[in-house]
């Protein structure tokens, strides 16, 4: 099976270290991943933001460059939600590019869902001695359903103590642009977010979005009190740096 | 033709939400109430096997009535005049406001009771009214609250959400007249007692009545009314003339219908089974309730929305609510920051298109497309799909016009959509942000960013870019591992 990454743009400059983790985990797997150098950008900020004619160029390019794998793997739960939802909108008036669409949107995948659909894995063999705890992702939750699948992975890991977030379900006001058009709205979500997600007592929470991350993350920081956001396939990979103390045993 | 009334928006949406934001009880009251009824919502619903299904024909039926609306809005026509309704058109608020209250001047009275409607509140029904000298008494008791108030509705199904208990005790003390203030506690039970004492004698001396609609029934001319206070019941078999204003979206085909939309309803809105009183009426029966049934049909702005094919499944909407209990946005403003009568997700999509281009523009963009309001609406309206939709009509609109937004857009586009210019555009931004890095020191993030990024800085700190992109690090491991 050719595997390809879709690394995502967010995840090419901010967060490289959550595509090396795909990477690890695949290949500790067993499985070669690509990584086809010609991708960018899904398109999802020009899309969602009224910017059709901008974004339509980005979707061509996304189907050019993985038409010929297998399956595509995304760490991220709002960019396959865009390939897997919003494609065949955008691609509504041309037949050939909808048909190539409707081929390619199926095999692309969020990494639970390459893991535990695909591939048959829950245990990928992990070990992170800490508490933490998970917060769904909208796009993850309400667009592709991903259900339990990242916190069934995140349960075999060894030491790891999952603790249930209350209202995790709740957006946690990023939003894209929301988080700058609506700052004030956003900040009032995102601070109700970081107080569940303090009252949990983990030391770090995980989730499949690093955009949602950088949001949560960001307002923890700010807030302080030493809670880390981080991509749950650090997790899996073992990639976390820093062996900070929490709560757990 | 473009609606009018109270669902034009003075101020842009960030102004009004920063403004409500403000409010600390406020956003106390509002969530308590919103994940009171959320959960409600959700045991009742749990409860039912087949709801999926019951969704899928709740948006069906209503996709087959605006596919056919205009013929099945003359066949209710013909069915409810042949009962001895009279039936009148309105093409806006103004017509509306302009058919009701010559209505009413006919009669001679200078009060009318009201039940609960949102078609009343859309048109401005009760000023309409009032500059006529005709008073316009609410009779549902959280409308009632708003009128005393004097304020106005923050949600559709509670419209005195904002107010906790002991907030509307001080509204009945000081507004309501000849309240028996030795007796009223702000305990629920008293609240309702002087409310009743108060619109009792308001029901037995009303000549006139006027209502909305929940569905109108084209086979047979029939209109319902559903709600949990009785005050509905009163005002619809008591007055000698009712008024009925309805919106053309309000019809369903058959009589049979009202079974899907009797189940998703109550449901959804009050977190009920069953709603307490479910009325129905068709026309005129002689020696039983008004002896003049008038329904006023208006458009005002859905005519519009419904040539818009993506934007047209707004019209399905039934009223119940449920996409403002879920929402996280409408459960820190509150219904107020959305300048409309119909505040939250569905008022979101709902107010830009009955008002036309222009009007309410920032309301598309109220909302993190999170998506929960899709999954609890009755009628499966894709909220978050329409809301890009407007915001995509929005800027397409408004091409010819210079906007740094789009200019950043269409640039990022032009860089992403080449591999060379990506690959150094990403170099690019990675070492622009050294001197940030330097500045950020031990910590890694940023605290503080110039304008416009200062949006994001003011409640959050940002991340930097690392030292190295996974393109770099991929392509020195593809080189580490070349032979």
């Amino acid at each position: 099976m050719r595997i390809a990454l879709f690394v995502t743009c967010v995840n090419d400059l901010m967060f490289p270290r959550t595509g090396q983790a795909v990477v690890r985990i695949l290949e500790r797997l067993g499985h070669r991943v690509e990584f086809p150098e010609a991708q960018s950008c899904c398109g999802q900020m020009h899309a969602n933001s009224g910017y059709r004619a901008e974004a339509l160029p980005l979707l061509r390019g996304f189907v050019d460059t993985f038409a010929p794998y297998d399956a595509v793997v995304a760490p991220s739960g709002s960019c396959v939600a865009m390939v897997r939802e919003s494609y065949p909108r955008l691609a509504a008036g041309d037949a050939e590019l909808s048909a190539a669409v409707a081929a390619l949107a199926p095999r692309t995948y969020e990494l639970s869902e390459l893991l535990v659909d695909v591939l048959g894995v829950t245990d990928v063999g992990a070990h992170f001695p800490h508490r933490v705890t998970y917060h769904p992702t909208c796009h993850g939750l309400r667009m592709l359903r991903l259900g339990d699948r990242p916190q069934r992975l995140l349960r075999t890991v060894r030491g790891l103590e999952l603790v249930e977030l209350p209202g995790g379900e709740e957006c946690c006001g990023f939003g894209g642009t929301f988080a700058m058009k609506n700052a004030d709205v956003s900040a009032a979500m995102l601070a109700d977010k970081c107080a569940a997600i303090r009252g949990t007592g983990a030391g770090y929470v995980a989730a499949a979005d690093n955009s949602c991350l950088a949001h949560i993350g960001g307002g923890l920081s700010r807030g302080g009190g030493g809670v880390s956001a981080l991509h749950y396939a650090e997790i899996l990979a073992g990639l976390v740096d820093g062996g900070k103390t929490d709560g757990a045993a | 033709m473009s609606g009018t009334g109270n669902i034009v928006a003075r101020l842009p949406f960030p102004t009004a939400a920063r403004n409500e934001l403000a409010d600390a009880q406020l956003r106390a009251n509002l969530r308590r109430a919103t994940h009171t009824i959320r959960d409600k919502r959700q045991r009742v619903v749990a409860e039912v096997s087949d709801w999926e299904a019951l969704r899928v024909a709740g948006a069906a039926i209503k996709d087959d009535v605006l596919a056919r609306l205009p013929e099945l809005l003359e066949q209710f026509e013909a069915a409810a005049t042949a009962a001895g309704a009279t039936v009148h058109w309105a093409r806006d608020s103004a017509e509306a406001c302009a058919v009701v209250t010559e209505l009413v001047r006919a009669t001679g009275s200078t009060e009318v009771v009201k039940v609960k409607s949102m078609a009343t509140q859309e048109i401005g029904l009760n000023e309409a009214l009032a500059r006529a000298g005709i008073a316009a008494v609410e009779t549902d008791l959280a409308e009632l609250i708003v009128q005393l108030a004097d304020d106005t509705p923050s949600h559709i199904l509670v419209p005195a959400i904002h107010y906790n208990r002991g907030q509307i005790r001080d509204i009945f003390a000081r507004r309501m007249p000849g309240v028996d203030l030795a007796a009223l506690t702000d305990e629920p039970a008293a609240l309702a007692e002087a409310a009743r004492r108060h619109l009792r004698a308001k029901f037995l001396s009303a000549k006139v009545a006027i209502s909305g609609a929940n569905f109108a029934v084209a086979e047979t001319g029939t209109l319902a009314v559903v709600e949990s206070e009785g005050n509905g019941r009163m005002c619809l078999t008591l007055p000698e003339t009712l008024i009925s204003v309805v919106g053309i979206e309000k019809i369903v085909p058959t009589f049979r219908d009202l079974e899907v939309f009797l189940q998703l309803l109550p449901r959804s809105s009050t977190g009920e089974r069953m709603n307490p009183y479910t009325s129905l009426w068709t026309g005129v029966t002689p020696g039983d309730g008004p002896r003049t049934v008038h329904i006023v049909l208006v458009d005002n702005g859905r005519t519009d929305t419904l040539a818009d094919s993506v934007g047209r499944q707004a019209l399905r909407c039934i009223r119940c609510s449920a996409c403002l209990n879920v929402c996280p946005v409408y459960e820190r403003v509150g219904g107020h920051a959305y300048g409309s009568v119909y505040p939250g997700p569905i008022g979101a999509i709902l107010s830009p298109q009955l008002t036309g281009a222009g009007a309410n523009r920032t309301l598309p963009y109220a909302s993190t497309l999170c998506g929960a309001c899709f999954d609890a609406c009755p009628v499966r309206i894709n909220i978050p799909e329409v809301l890009v939709h407007l915001r995509q009509s929005g800027v397409d609109a408004e091409r010819r016009r210079p906007s740094a937004e789009r200019t950043a857009m269409r640039a990022m586009s032009w860089v992403m959509r080449d591999r060379r210019r990506y690959a150094a555009a990403l170099r690019a931004a990675r070492r622009g942000s050294a001197p940030l890095r330097l500045a950020a020191g031990r910590r890694g993030v940023v605290r503080r960013l110039p304008w416009p990024l200062s949006a994001w800085t003011a409640s959050r700190d940002a991340p930097l870019p690392p030292q190295r992109t996974f393109r770099e690090w991929w392509a020195a491991r593809e080189r580490d591992n070349t032979p």
